[in-house]
């Protein structure tokens, strides 16, 4: 499959999700293009991790369709999928010891054959990743004695390993601490800007959008949903809504930031 | 992928103990060694129609059961499991002891013991795949609960058979099910058979790999999860059944021969599959052969000896572990 840089890496058109008895979308349309990143926002359970395994052909939308590089997500094979688009998911567990050059070589599986196996090529790729998320040092330490923030470093590593055109990222800085959150996303938006991928995020600081996002998608609960460039979207009045909360903006004349009003 | 020499040394070993494994079995027997110092026909008899197929039953049966506990771990994420967790082992025991006890009744003594434990065990494994099927979509919650539950309950039966049956057959009931290769024969062709086997395997192993990282993960990097883990299931369920028709519930060897594997040649299945065949085989050869030797003329139970050997060998390598790789 090729994209042209004007078609949509993925476009969604009239999307309805829902689980269990909760409507996380209702009537989505929208279409996540080459050097934009997108950030999904909303409450605590109302549904980001849903959309984001609807988004990626792992959770069946009750409407509409979902279209990866101009095809039909539905008519694709998972390898082929697995090819164009990948996902970091919430929660990493790994279950076998294996060292983090093994791990994140993982990444490569959709793009060899069948019967092929890792070249000098794909090893250089699970080095470089690994080298970018700040591991190299862990490169043969086993991947069961990392620390939280380093397995998550670690995932997004196979998830770079991967190279998929779409990046969906299921909260990347859980566990991270400020320094490494900032660290790790300049990463995947440099990602983003030089290789004309796609990326779309959940997460939970307002602040990390503003800086790393083009766009953002804010979800309200009950099938109600806003998306459009962040500038439009991250307003104090949006957020309040968004978060059932008084939201402020701090200016102290450089920066401009979010909190919780008292 | 480099191998590295350490891992390269180890493999060429395991090679090296299918034949070295074979020959100590046929050579050492409850009348000392045998080969190749005194070769009368009636030695020769001993070592061709006796101590080669039960050695090569042995072969077989350890190899069968390490590649089953591979399958078995990956498929429920779990290194602690074995083939038997999932009640194959209960359900060719109960159709054994069955067997044992009912024949006579029934009129079926014509049928041998292995082939009442085989559809034992395929009985088990229809009835776990189709109870744990639910709703379709696959869940190593809902398949290891199931088949632990069906373990249980084929326990209760096993012990209700011990129970109630005659005293005559009670002693060869019990070896049975702690795993014997008394009456176990096979010709060397087997070891073919099992090598194709391990070679299918082989040629999964990479899809392994990226099993053992999860279903949701196995997914987004691009397998049909579905479809893979029940051609797991399927295959580790009748590697096991076979394993457990020849020679009884030999216990340990596919739990601690894949773990200890691992420890040694790394997770990547493209060797961890190969290694553990070789091992699991040899394993059982040299236990087998102690077994019928050390207390001769008693034979012991090959289950015990498994255990035995197998216990401090793992907690000497789990000790040394980060020092072997």
């Amino acid at each position: 499959m090729t994209a042209l840089s004007s078609t949509p890496l993925l476009n969604v058109d009239a999307l309805a999700v829902a689980i269990g008895d909760v409507c996380v979308v209702d009537g989505l349309s929208l279409a996540i293009r080459p050097h934009e990143f997108w950030g999904v926002l909303g409450q605590n359970g109302v549904g980001k991790t849903t959309l984001l395994k609807t988004l990626s052909g792992l959770h069946p939308p009750t409407e509409g369709r979902i279209e990866l590089m101009g095809h039909n997500m539905a008519s694709l094979d998972r390898k082929t999928i697995a090819r164009h688009l990948g996902m970091l998911t919430q929660q990493t567990r790994y279950a076998f010891e294996a060292t983090c050059h093994e791990t994140v070589l993982i990444g490569r599986h959709p793009h060899i054959g069948p019967w092929g196996h890792e070249g000098a090529n794909d090893h250089a790729m699970a080095d470089q990743a690994l080298h970018q998320m700040g591991l190299a040092d862990c490169r043969d330490r086993s991947c069961m004695t990392l620390s939280g923030g380093e397995s998550r470093r670690l995932a997004l590593a196979t998830l770079l390993v991967q190279d998929p055109q779409v990046m969906l990222l299921d909260e990347p800085t859980n566990h991270l601490d400020p320094a490494n959150q900032v660290s790790v996303l300049n990463v995947v938006g440099q990602q983003i800007r030089q290789h004309a991928k796609g990326g779309l995020m959940a997460l939970h600081e307002v602040n990390l959008a503003t800086c790393y996002c083009s766009h953002c998608l804010l979800l309200f609960g009950n099938g109600q949903w806003l998306a459009g460039p962040t500038h439009e979207m991250l307003t104090t009045q949006h957020l309040s809504k968004l978060y059932d909360c008084h939201m402020r903006l701090v200016d102290d004349g450089e920066h401009q930031v979010f909190a919780v009003g008292a | 992928m480099p191998i590295k020499p350490s891992v390269k040394l180890v493999l060429i070993g395991l090679c090296l103990g299918l034949p070295a494994s074979l020959w100590l079995a046929m050579s050492w027997g409850s009348s000392g060694w045998l080969w190749p110092h005194r070769l009368s026909p009636e030695d020769q008899q001993v070592i061709w129609a006796l101590r080669l197929p039960r050695a090569v039953a042995a072969w077989v049966v350890g190899a069968l059961l390490a590649l089953a506990g591979v399958l078995m771990q990956v498929l429920l994420r779990n290194p602690l499991a074995d083939p038997y967790i999932l009640g194959l082992s209960g359900g060719a025991s109960v159709f054994a002891l069955l067997g044992f006890t009912l024949a006579g009744t029934l009129g079926l003594t014509w049928l041998p013991i292995p082939l009442w434990a085989f559809a034992g065990a395929l009985i088990t494994m229809v009835l776990v795949f189709v109870l744990a099927q639910g709703r379709g979509a696959w869940s190593t919650t809902r398949i290891l609960l199931t088949g632990v539950v069906i373990a249980a309950g084929w326990g209760a039966l096993i012990s209700l058979i011990l129970a109630l049956g005659p005293d005559a057959s009670l002693r060869s009931m019990l070896f049975w099910m702690m795993g014997d290769l008394s009456y176990a024969q096979l010709s060397p062709a087997w070891l073919g058979g099992v090598f194709l086997l391990m070679a299918l395997v082989w040629l999964r192993a990479r899809n392994l790999n990226v099993m053992a990282q999860g279903q949701l993960q196995a997914q987004l990097l691009g397998e049909s999860i579905q479809a893979r883990f029940w051609e797991v299931y399927v295959l580790a369920s009748l590697l096991t059944g076979i394993a457990v028709s020849i020679a009884g519930a030999i216990g340990f060897v596919g739990l601690i021969v894949p773990h200890l594997m691992r420890l040694i040649v790394g997770a990547d299945h493209r060797l961890l599959v190969p290694a553990a065949t070789l091992f699991g085989g040899s394993f059982l050869v040299i236990a087998d052969t102690i077994a019928r030797t050390v207390l001769a003329p008693h034979q012991l139970p090959v289950g015990v000896l498994t255990a035995l050997i197998g216990v401090p060998l793992f907690l000497l390598l789990l000790n040394q572990a980060i020092r072997i790789r």
